[in-house]
């Protein structure tokens, strides 16, 4: 079986922007064999060595916009000309554990589909926790059944 | 009519949050004003009111996913106010200091190896495809790799210390709700003697940068000013605890070994129409000269000593550099940075050697009070918490007075010399240019998203108007 990081990431007190955190503390309560489950309020630089330890990633964050419940891609490294800590892309958390920790991770961005954004709530709207059960299910079958070889 | 134009940065990249630097020019590209501009505001000091208040340590954290841990252990000291814990345990004070610590450490080595590292080994010039953390990784991935994983010993002390990375409840009105377990301990010591040899080479670097480019540094953002922060009653620098100290520009006090909970007495906040964060300055001294610098800088100028060693040699030869006047220079910042990176190191290595960490006793509880004072120094500067409870445990006032908001006007100042300096009368604003004014406001890691008490990401743009109002040219990269 593949090791298996998934960091869920987002600013729980701010409505939906928690999907991430929430799906993580649900799979993290799975206690599924191999996995590790990260929660952050964004992703950062030191995430890159979480992930040169893993075969699998996957970033599980809101999404604005687009498909619900959830949409789910396989990623690339890619270098963006800086790096904050507000705003660290996926794709620049595997570049840096590609350059500086010599990782082979195969990574996967997980954009659950997010409506309410602008409050200051720890709770989800009542859409976004539909959502929200649909990837958790998603996931929870996929990483027991270990195949991250199909095209999503 | 003399045209002017104005030009706008926006946003400022590698600074935390939303904000956007404005520099008017007459038609000779002349600076007549120069602004760093707070571009956000949402209000938390009026969405906490009505809260309860053993559930503030917590909630503060959701102002900024940069310093959550300074805003925790802020606001539960405050609340020890509350709840009447005139003193806490050995184990919980030292628990706090050990989170402090990791917090300090964790943020001042992203903000040197990660935003601006670039600009010190690359250039203030350099191409802005080399210029940036991606060129120190193809060029000194040693010292990327450094960056990563000092901060990854220093969150994971956050997390240890505060329960969890998200909403840590580590502080608690009181004391804490955890020790350090002997696993935690030495997993953090295995690790202790690496960190401070990357605590020394980063503090090297960032010396050297200083001594050899002494030229640029004295001058660039260069200018005098008073410097506050907490200092322990010894005067040793204390991040933790202690009283507050302000020193004038020449090194002279203008206040010193003041309780905390008195500094509404000392100072007062300013508005100005075009900037949601406020304008802090020393009441004595009035709204035109009482302001005043917090930080790494400012601690190094008002700390009389600092009680480990390495650091304190550090600290020796930085007074050195200015033979004990306090030092102006907004590029000394970085240097300062790295002397307190250091000194976190060697505190977290004396208190993980500390048996007091794994004590039992966490909790002190006293009379209730309605009013609680906290103040702490967070990694931008002084961070003071205070707020009023009702009987029924719900909070009625809220004020924060966040360490980019004290840097305020030196972040205006910063930007207005820059400006006059390095575009004033160039007959074509370069990128270059513009980078200058951006590496000003970086020494002072601002963190604009805690300013405004705004969430989120917070980029920064350079604008350009003529006389009428009219945008003609647009610079910023979102980080």
């Amino acid at each position: 079986m593949p090791k298996v990081l998934l960091i869920g990431y987002g600013n729980p007190g701010r409505l939906d922007d928690g999907l991430g955190p929430a799906l993580a503390a649900r799979i993290e309560a799975l206690s599924l064999k191999g996995m590790t489950v990260e929660a952050d309020y964004q992703l950062a630089a030191e995430n890159a060595f979480d992930v040169s330890r893993h075969d699998i990633v996957i970033f599980a964050d809101a999404a604005v916009r687009g498909k619900a419940p959830f949409f789910f891609k396989e990623i690339h490294p890619r270098s963006p000309l800086s790096l904050g800590s507000h705003s660290v892309s996926p794709e620049a958390v595997i570049y840096l554990a590609e350059r500086l920790f010599h990782s082979r991770a195969r990574a996967y961005v997980l954009g659950i589909r997010g409506y309410e954004f602008n409050g200051y709530n720890e709770s989800l709207s009542e859409r976004a926790e539909k959502n929200l059960e649909e990837a958790f299910h998603f996931v929870a079958k996929l990483v027991k059944s270990g195949n991250f070889n199909s095209t999503y | 009519m003399a045209k002017t134009k104005v030009i706008e940065i926006e946003p400022v990249s590698r600074v935390e949050g939303h904000g956007k630097v404005s520099i008017h020019l007459d038609e000779h590209n002349n600076v007549q004003e120069a602004r760093l501009h707070i571009v956000e505001f949402r209000g938390f000091e009026r969405f906490i009111r009505g809260r309860p208040f053993w559930e503030v340590p917590v909630i503060v954290q959701r102002l900024c996913g940069i310093c959550p841990v300074s805003h925790q252990l802020a606001a539960a000291k405050a609340m020890d106010v509350i709840v009447g814990a005139k003193k806490l345990t050995p184990t919980a004070e030292k628990i706090r200091r050990l989170m402090n610590y990791g917090q300090i450490m964790q943020s001042h080595v992203l903000h040197f190896f990660h935003l601006c590292s670039p600009d010190l080994l690359f250039g203030f010039d350099a191409d802005p495809e080399i210029r940036n953390v991606f060129g120190i990784i193809k060029k000194m991935p040693e010292l990327a790799v450094q960056g990563v994983m000092m901060r990854k010993y220093g969150q994971e002390i956050i997390r240890a210390t505060s329960g969890k990375k998200i909403h840590g409840t580590g502080a608690v009105p009181g004391g804490v709700n955890k020790n350090l377990s002997l696993e935690e301990r030495d997993s953090f010591l295995k690790d202790i003697d690496q960190m401070k040899k990357w605590a020394l080479g980063a503090l090297t670097l960032a010396k050297n940068y200083t001594l050899e480019h002494m030229e640029t540094v004295k001058e660039f953002a260069a200018f005098n000013s008073s410097h506050m922060s907490l200092v322990r009653e010894d005067g040793s620098l204390d991040l933790y605890h202690g009283n507050l100290r302000a020193i004038d520009a020449g090194g002279n006090i203008i206040f010193d070994q003041v309780d905390y909970k008195k500094f509404n007495d000392y100072i007062m906040e300013e508005v100005r129409s075009w900037s949601y964060n406020k304008f802090p300055f020393i009441k004595s001294r009035g709204h035109i000269d009482g302001w005043y610098r917090v930080g790494p800088l400012s601690r190094m100028n008002t700390a009389g000593f600092i009680d480990t060693p390495e650091a304190q040699k550090a600290l020796e030869e930085f007074k050195g550099l200015t033979r004990g006047k306090p030092n102006h220079m907004s590029l000394a910042y970085h240097w300062a940075r790295m002397i307190e990176v250091l000194h976190c190191v060697e505190k977290i290595e004396e208190l993980l050697n500390d048996p007091d960490l794994q004590g039992k006793d966490l909790l002190v509880k006293g009379d209730r009070t309605e009013e609680g004072i906290g103040v702490i120094e967070a990694p931008r500067g002084t961070l003071f918490h205070h707020y009023r409870v009702n009987k029924d445990d719900q909070v009625t006032y809220c004020n924060l007075i966040v360490s980019s908001t004290s840097n305020n006007e030196a972040m205006n100042r910063a930007v207005t010399k820059v400006a006059h300096d390095h575009i004033s009368g160039k007959p074509k604003i370069t990128e270059a240019m513009l980078n200058h004014v951006e590496v000003a406001v970086r020494a002072y890691d601002p963190c604009l998203s805690c300013a405004t008490h705004a969430l989120g990401q917070m980029p920064l743009v350079i604008e350009m108007y003529d006389v009428h109002g009219s945008l003609l040219e647009r610079k910023g990269k979102c980080v």
